[in-house]
């Protein structure tokens, strides 16, 4: 398979997304940067006034440069069932599951979201791109693989208000729609997909239309929210939302598989905190001989959600067990505007039932050019910082 | 004064590197060279007035960075600069490109194959892992594997060490990878042709092998385990050519007070006793030093300026049987104006790059049939450049100096020796094939230099053109180069050294084995050492 390009897309580094039009009159200061190959938006005007359209109205954030792929076919779950550490049987048509998958030594080769069309129908959406990682798994499958990130825009609208916002739009019946559901509407001769998914941890869903539709969406979805404080949104807000929420992000949390050079640098499912999406019982996916070995002789790291003293980011700061040894590395920090929190994710490097009661931060802040070093107590998170119960709600609430 | 502490044969990179720091040392050193200029291999003249051809080696990535720092080459005026791009065109009009940036890289490959621009984030991956454990043996002389002394077992604990931080999977892997060929290695990857094909050529430049003939996956990994600032695999030019480098290194040496010759060809290194007395040069001049280091290939320093009287029997053997076969020529040509490349858009940067025309293994391994069959081939891989589109110091404003590095090309041809002729008719077969790509090619021309294996052992004095100083097969590779036995850089007589690309790790222009026999000499001598240990990558 080739990809449609011609001989001039040399031109542009970053290629812009269906939305970009739009996106590029929003930009105050055009701060982008390239997401796979795709211009993507650190922040259009302000980012506290970002985060907060997630936290308290509707945030439209571009998802468009997400690498996805369209698996088709009679074995299409056999399939996705052998190469995800998830038991895929229980996903039935409409739904979306997050998993991760492996290679042969158990370490994560990407995490991302499955949805099941239908019977022999589904979607991977993936960090990184996973067209041979595909290839290679599907080997003995009948299935068909295509790459559709370029055909399909997908828009993230999160936050209280996106009901609401979405109902105005004339989506009816998506009240009934509950976390991780699929819903299709006849769109201007298309299709539009909404899923109640994001990396938000707040209420929210994602559009997904073929590229040509995407500026009618956008439009139409930013007049419906005319009045719900809708705002469109960079990654650097969505950063600070997702920590909260307590989801690790591939290439801040851990380096895929398939880029570790050097020995240790990887990081299996157990090492992320995600062991809840390893089902062993399965008879056979990529990974599972390795997976049982560490489960019976212990992983290396261990990934913890930190509530750290004090409000100063432990920006890839050192995490040290009573302030002697090193015990791991800040992988994600950010002040939480919504919990009051100083919060983090850290690998460290201990033994799954090693006491975490004595761990304190290193934290390096700099103030008027100069740097000033503080060491701050943290303590082991084990839920995620933010969770409103508006997540779950079904109906949801209009605000 | 006719008596040195010091004796340094042939004025290449690494006779330079090697004599700069017996000089930084404090010895009283010499380096003849029997060309009327220095450098070598890597050498910079005036053939066409106004025009600088970067003659023999054309590009740099494998320079020891140390070594560069270390002895100040900078001052001395070497700058090596990064080039963008480079090429693959097929005869359909398209082209494969290299960009500089990693997402219009990936577009590209896409462009050929979406598998196969997948694949190359793996590949890479894989083949950084590689460079990574090779590159700390660099700068290091290699243990011998049947020694006890605390040195060599120690040497032997850093090999073992590195090889077990691979990890178990890539342990298996990487001892595959030094008897694949680079066909297999690739095909491990990729599935377009063209993709196959651009990535091969690193496996073969130098080396009288096929894209099918084992051992040439290793020859890859050693053309990407050079950098540039730390960009590992990155390529560049040496600014007013690869003399510049022979030029600095000059410079370091006579800072260090060492002593340099032209115009001095030895005649044979002068052995009493079991022990080097020094050398005698062909006009019957005799200079004495009681160290003498040889920067000649194995076969031309034991076979051709040491009396085989003087040798053990075996290393004459070894001589005889050490595998350094040529397989390449050199195209240097001064153009009137930039040839026009019409495949690529206007304003496409891959000019600027290496540009190749072999667009399958079909055809790479057709080149190597005509070799096999004692002749150029029809259809060369050629590994062409356009220097001036980077430095502007090669020719006057607005005309080109191309550098074309071509295989295959035999040392000897099935129909006797190489005459001006044959010469000619080898250069017309490159110029054609370039042509095809460029309508305008043949016009610009003002001169051009052609190169065969012949004239390279003729004039810079490498057996057989080989650019290595010898096949880098896994055989002649680490301790087993350039024989089992003397790869630590010490000759079979006592004073006698190695310090060419014969030796370990190789050739490339690294410069690391002028540095790493410095580092033995000064041992042997018990002068503290010197030479700089590697940056260490982590």
């Amino acid at each position: 398979m080739r990809a449609q390009y011609d001989k001039e897309h040399f031109r542009k580094h970053s290629l812009p997304t269906p939305f970009y039009p739009r996106m590029a009159e929003l930009s105050q200061d055009s701060s982008w940067h390239c997401w796979k190959g795709y211009l993507s938006a650190d922040y259009f005007e302000n980012v506290e006034l970002e985060y907060f359209a997630i936290r308290n109205a509707c945030s439209v954030m571009d998802l468009s440069p997400m690498s996805k792929y369209r698996i088709r076919g009679q074995d299409a779950e056999a399939f996705f069932d052998r190469m995800v550490t998830r038991d895929m049987s229980k996903l039935k048509p409409g739904r979306v599951g997050y998993s991760v998958w492996c290679n042969d030594q158990g370490k994560v080769v990407d995490d991302g979201t499955i949805f099941r069309f239908g019977e022999h129908d589904y979607r991977l959406c993936a960090y990184e791109r996973q067209y041979e990682w595909l290839m290679i798994s599907s080997a003995g499958f009948d299935v068909d693989i295509t790459d559709e990130t370029e055909g399909v825009a997908a828009l993230s609208v999160q936050g209280p208000t996106s009901f609401a916002v979405l109902s105005k739009m004339g989506l009816s019946g998506i009240e009934t729609l509950k976390p991780f559901g699929i819903v299709h509407f006849p769109y201007h001769g298309g299709k539009l997909m909404v899923s109640r998914t994001g990396f938000t941890g707040d209420l929210g869903y994602e559009l997904w239309v073929g590229g040509s539709k995407a500026l009618t969406l956008w439009d139409e979805l930013f007049e419906a929210g005319k009045h719900y404080g809708i705002r469109a949104i960079g990654t650097h807000a969505l950063d600070i939302a997702r920590i909260e929420a307590g989801f690790i992000q591939a290439g801040d949390d851990f380096t895929p598989a398939n880029h570790t050079i050097r020995k240790d640098h990887d990081r299996s499912p157990f090492e992320l905190g995600l062991g809840w999406l390893v089902h062993l019982d399965k008879p056979n996916f990529t990974g599972r001989r390795a997976l049982i070995r560490e489960k019976e002789k212990g992983s290396r790291y261990r990934l913890v959600k930190l509530d750290i003293d004090g409000n100063k980011p432990a920006h890839a700061s050192y995490i040290f067990h009573g302030r002697k040894k090193v015990a791991g590395v800040v992988t994600s920090a950010v002040w939480s505007p919504t919990c009051k929190q100083n919060i983090a994710f850290a690998s460290l490097e201990v033994a799954i039932d090693d006491p975490l009661n004595d761990l304190w931060a290193e934290i390096y802040y700099q103030r008027e050019l100069q740097w000033n070093r503080v060491w701050q107590r943290c303590r082991v998170h084990d839920e995620p910082f933010w969770s409103p119960p508006r997540r779950r709600a079904t109906p949801p609430g209009l605000f | 004064m006719n008596k040195y502490d010091a004796i340094v044969i042939g004025a290449g990179h690494n006779g330079l590197t090697n004599a700069a720091y017996l000089a930084k040392s404090g010895l009283n050193v010499l380096i003849v060279e029997r060309n009327p200029y220095i450098g070598g291999a890597t050498v910079s003249r005036e053939l066409y007035e106004g025009w600088t051809y970067t003659n023999c080696s054309y590009v740099s990535s494998l320079l020891r960075p140390e070594i560069y720092r270390d002895l100040n080459l900078a001052r001395y005026g070497l700058q090596v600069v990064p080039f963008g791009g480079g090429a693959t065109l097929t005869q359909s009009g398209d082209y494969l490109g290299s960009y500089t940036n990693h997402e219009v890289k990936r577009r590209e490959f896409a462009r050929h194959s979406l598998h196969d621009a997948d694949a190359y984030e793996r590949f890479s991956t894989d083949v950084m892992r590689y460079c990574r454990f090779i590159r700390p043996f660099l700068l290091r002389t290699p243990a011998d594997p049947t020694s006890f002394k605390p040195k060599d077992l120690s040497e032997l604990f850093f090999l073992g060490k590195n090889l077990y931080e691979l990890g178990e999977e890539e342990l298996y892997e990487f001892i595959r990878f030094f008897t694949m060929s680079v066909a297999e290695f690739l095909d491990q990857y990729f599935e377009s042709e063209l993709v196959k094909a651009a990535l091969s050529g690193s496996g073969l430049i130098g080396t009288a092998l096929g894209p099918y003939s084992p051992g040439t996956a290793y020859v890859l990994l050693h053309h990407y385990m050079g950098d540039i600032d730390g960009n590992v695999g990155a390529w560049g030019f040496a600014r007013g050519g690869m003399g510049s480098l022979a030029k600095a290194l000059a410079g370091a040496l006579q800072e260090h007070g060492g002593e340099l010759r032209t115009d001095a060809p030895v005649a044979q290194i002068r052995v009493r006793n079991g022990r080097t007395k020094g050398v005698v040069l062909e006009s019957g001049e005799e200079i004495d030093a009681p160290i003498v280091v040889s920067n000649l290939d194995a076969k031309r320093t034991f076979l051709k300026i040491m009396d085989q009287k003087d040798l053990p029997d075996e290393v004459v053997e070894r001589a005889q049987n050490f595998k350094i076969k040529g397989s390449s020529g050199k195209l240097n040509i001064a153009l009137d104006g930039l040839p026009e490349f019409p495949q690529f858009p206007v304003g496409c940067p891959l000019i600027k790059g290496d540009l190749h025309i072999t667009e399958n293994f079909e055809q790479l391994e057709r080149a190597y049939d005509d070799w096999k069959n004692g002749t150029w081939s029809k259809w060369p891989y050629v590994d062409m450049m356009i220097p001036t589109l980077t430095d502007p110091t090669m020719a006057p404003p607005g005309k080109h100096m191309m550098s074309v590095f071509v295989q295959y090309c035999p040392a000897k041809l099935a129909d006797g020796d190489w005459t001006p002729d044959k010469r000619e008719a080898f250069g017309q077969t490159v110029i054609d094939a370039i042509a095809t790509f460029s309508p305008n090619f043949k016009d610009l021309i003002l001169h051009t230099e052609v190169r065969t294996p012949h004239e390279i052992e003729a004039e810079v004095g490498l057996t057989a053109g080989n650019i290595f100083q010898g096949d880098l097969s896994f055989d002649q590779l680490m301790f087993n180069r350039p024989f089992p036995g003397y790869a630590q850089y010490r000759g079979p007589v006592k004073g006698m050294y190695m310090c060419g690309s014969t030796t370990h790790p190789g050739g490339g222009v690294m410069a690391a084995p002028g540095a790493n026999a410095a580092r033995e000499i000064l041992a042997d001598l018990g002068r503290e050492n010197i030479t700089p240990e590697d940056f260490g990558d982590d």
